[in-house]
């Protein structure tokens, strides 16, 4: 580490002609490899320039954007809630949150475990019902969760309800696909046994895949609860209920104090959610294996 | 020969069969417990979502009418017909649905860009493997953490009234969001690495930066830009609905189909997003995959 006695790094460096020269084998020159990393750099810079210019992004708006940013910040602080009313207001509109989220993803869940085992390919073998299941499927989850939420809330109005609905369709998707996979990876043995003991197929499904495939089902359910967690903050903007109309208004208003409240608070419920849905997990998931080991 | 099964002796079997029940009473308890607590949430939930079947199951029927409605033409010669009878009246916008799908995924890919570089530079602070301070290792994953929990939307909400209406605040909202959920993949990925490389630069005395970019870098480089590549497609879906707060891309165009009631324009619209998601999706599972493979070959 000292002058006095360099290290081989150091030494190397100080003189890289001579290494290069007495191992030329190690240090020659890969021109395929560079030439690839090269144009994939050039490729990617390139079609970042085009987007720049395509999307007319000025750097003059980006400077003062980050000015005004900085201004905004700079009078978050300290995040507030204002009068006592408007913290009920807000800690309400948050249970509502939690109340779509939950709903939301329990009843997808319930809804999508069927259409799981249609589109699972050792459940169903029918080739055309497994590919249109699985397609349709698709093409729900492909909905973003607002759209749904505007549709919705044509049917049952504005509310936490049509966030739910919306919450509801688009997971109904997502598990629908993860459900399949699921039972698709699952375990066949066991519904061999129940068949070879004369079972019916709704036996072999009963007693034969379920117990195997339900614990994931739930882990995948509760995995998503934290991510719909953070969709229902949002799905306020459009009118579907939870903190995200107070958020939008609170921006609207010029109240940044709030503005950073309710990010704080939309922060803190994440993680709560989040703690309490990996613990219920993990429970459930030691539970199977401690079984498994009997 | 024996011809019966053997039985356990009375008192043995009586203990086993204890046992039995036992283990069955405490698991029932168990699922009992677990479901009051699912059902006691289910009635929180119901109160505070507002859940009015009555006028869910008396309105219903204006689900599934919306979705039929957007499948008839509203205009042309074929008004009133299904929208297929007259793909070219039904997708009468494609010139400028086109463009703004095209911008959609220009926002998407410079997000993805920007986000990435940030977290791929983040994602070696963030690794316990590579830093000793618990201090860089603290405040570099909350500020991910940051980034990754509060919402695109909300992003964009706010850098829409910073930076004013355009593709400009989508491209930042996407990039932020990315640069917190990829470096926590990232950062995941340089935890598993093989250190030994590592150990042998160190060992030489070169620097921690030297260290880290012919160690571990080479190892790390095909999976970071396999989730990238993920990220992408996700960023696109997302990227897809930030026009409903003023951020650029096709939302903008969506949300003013679905508040004005042009019902062939949702339906259209819906099919291109719903059709580059899907173009896309192969084309990075393609990439992805051979990454993948490649880096199984070695």
């Amino acid at each position: 580490m000292t002058a006095a006695h360099p290290s081989i790094f150091q030494a190397v460096m100080a003189d890289p002609q001579s290494i290069t020269a007495r191992h030329p084998e190690i240090f020659r020159t890969d021109w395929a490899t560079r030439a690839k990393v090269l144009g994939t750099v050039v490729t990617s810079i390139g079609i970042a320039v085009a987007a720049v210019i395509f999307l007319d992004i000025e750097w003059s708006r980006v400077l003062t954007g980050f000015a005004r940013l900085g201004q905004f910040v700079s009078v978050m602080l300290p995040p507030t809630y204002g009068s006592t009313e408007n913290l009920f207001l807000y800690l309400h509109a948050m249970l509502e949150t939690i109340a779509i989220a939950f709903l939301g993803t329990l009843l997808a869940a319930i809804f999508a475990v069927p259409f799981g085992f249609i589109a699972a390919r050792n459940v169903v073998a029918q080739k055309a019902v497994h590919f249109f299941t699985r397609r349709g499927l698709d093409a729900v989850r492909s909905v973003d969760k607002l759209i749904w939420a505007l549709i919705w809330i044509n049917v049952v109005g504005l509310g936490p309800f049509a966030g739910v609905l919306a919450i509801m369709t688009s997971d109904f998707g997502l598990f629908g696909k993860l459900f399949s996979e699921a039972i698709e990876a699952a375990d066949q043995k066991a519904a061999e046994g129940v068949i070879s003991t004369g079972g019916s197929p709704l036996h072999r499904v009963r007693f034969g895949l379920l117990p195997g495939v339900l614990p994931v089902l739930i882990s995948q359910m509760l995995y998503q609860m934290e991510s719909n967690t953070r969709s229902a903050t949002i799905i306020g903007i459009v009118g579907a209920g939870g903190i995200g109309a107070h958020f939008q208004e609170q921006i609207r208003l010029n109240e940044w104090q709030h503005v950073a409240f309710l990010t704080l608070l939309m922060l803190i419920t994440v993680a709560v959610i989040d703690t309490v849905s990996t613990k219920v997990r993990f429970a459930i998931i030691g539970n199977e294996r401690a079984k498994a080991a009997h | 020969m024996a011809t019966g099964v053997p039985s356990l002796p009375p008192l043995r079997l009586a203990q086993l069969e204890g046992q039995y029940t036992g283990a069955i009473a405490a698991k029932r308890t168990k699922t009992l417990v677990g479901a009051a607590l699912v059902v006691g949430m289910i009635g929180f939930s119901a109160i505070f979502g507002e859940v009015d079947l009555v006028k869910f199951f008396s309105h219903i029927t204006a689900f599934t009418s919306y979705i039929g409605r957007i499948f008839v033409l509203d205009s042309g010669p074929h008004s009133g017909q299904l929208t297929f009878s007259d793909p070219a009246e039904w997708f009468w916008g494609i010139a400028r649905w086109s463009r703004l799908i095209g911008e959609t995924i220009l926002i998407a890919y410079l997000g993805t860009l920007v986000g990435g570089i940030v977290a791929f530079f983040a994602a070696f602070l963030a690794a316990r493997n590579l830093v000793r301070s618990r201090l860089i290792l603290f405040v570099v994953r909350r500020l991910l953490e940051f980034c990754r929990t509060v919402p695109e939307i909300a992003f964009a909400m706010i850098f829409v009234v910073a930076f004013g209406f355009g593709p400009l605040p989508g491209v930042l909202a996407l990039a932020i969001h990315t640069a917190g959920s990829l470096g926590k993949l990232f950062f995941e990925v340089v935890e598993n690495a093989d250190l030994r490389a590592m150990e042998g630069m160190t060992s030489t005395g070169a620097t921690w930066v030297a260290s880290v970019r012919f160690a571990i870098v080479p190892q790390i480089l095909s999976n970071f830009v396999s989730y990238a590549l993920l990220r992408f497609e996700i960023n696109v879906r997302e990227g897809a609905i930030m026009g409903l707060v003023g951020a650029g891309g096709i939302g903008q165009d969506l949300i003013e189909a679905i508040r004005k009631f042009y019902y062939s324009d949702v339906s259209a619209i819906l099919i291109l997003i719903v059709a580059t998601v899907s173009v896309l999706d192969l084309a990075t599972e393609v990439v992805r995959s051979r990454l993948i493979s490649r880096e199984a070959g070695h």
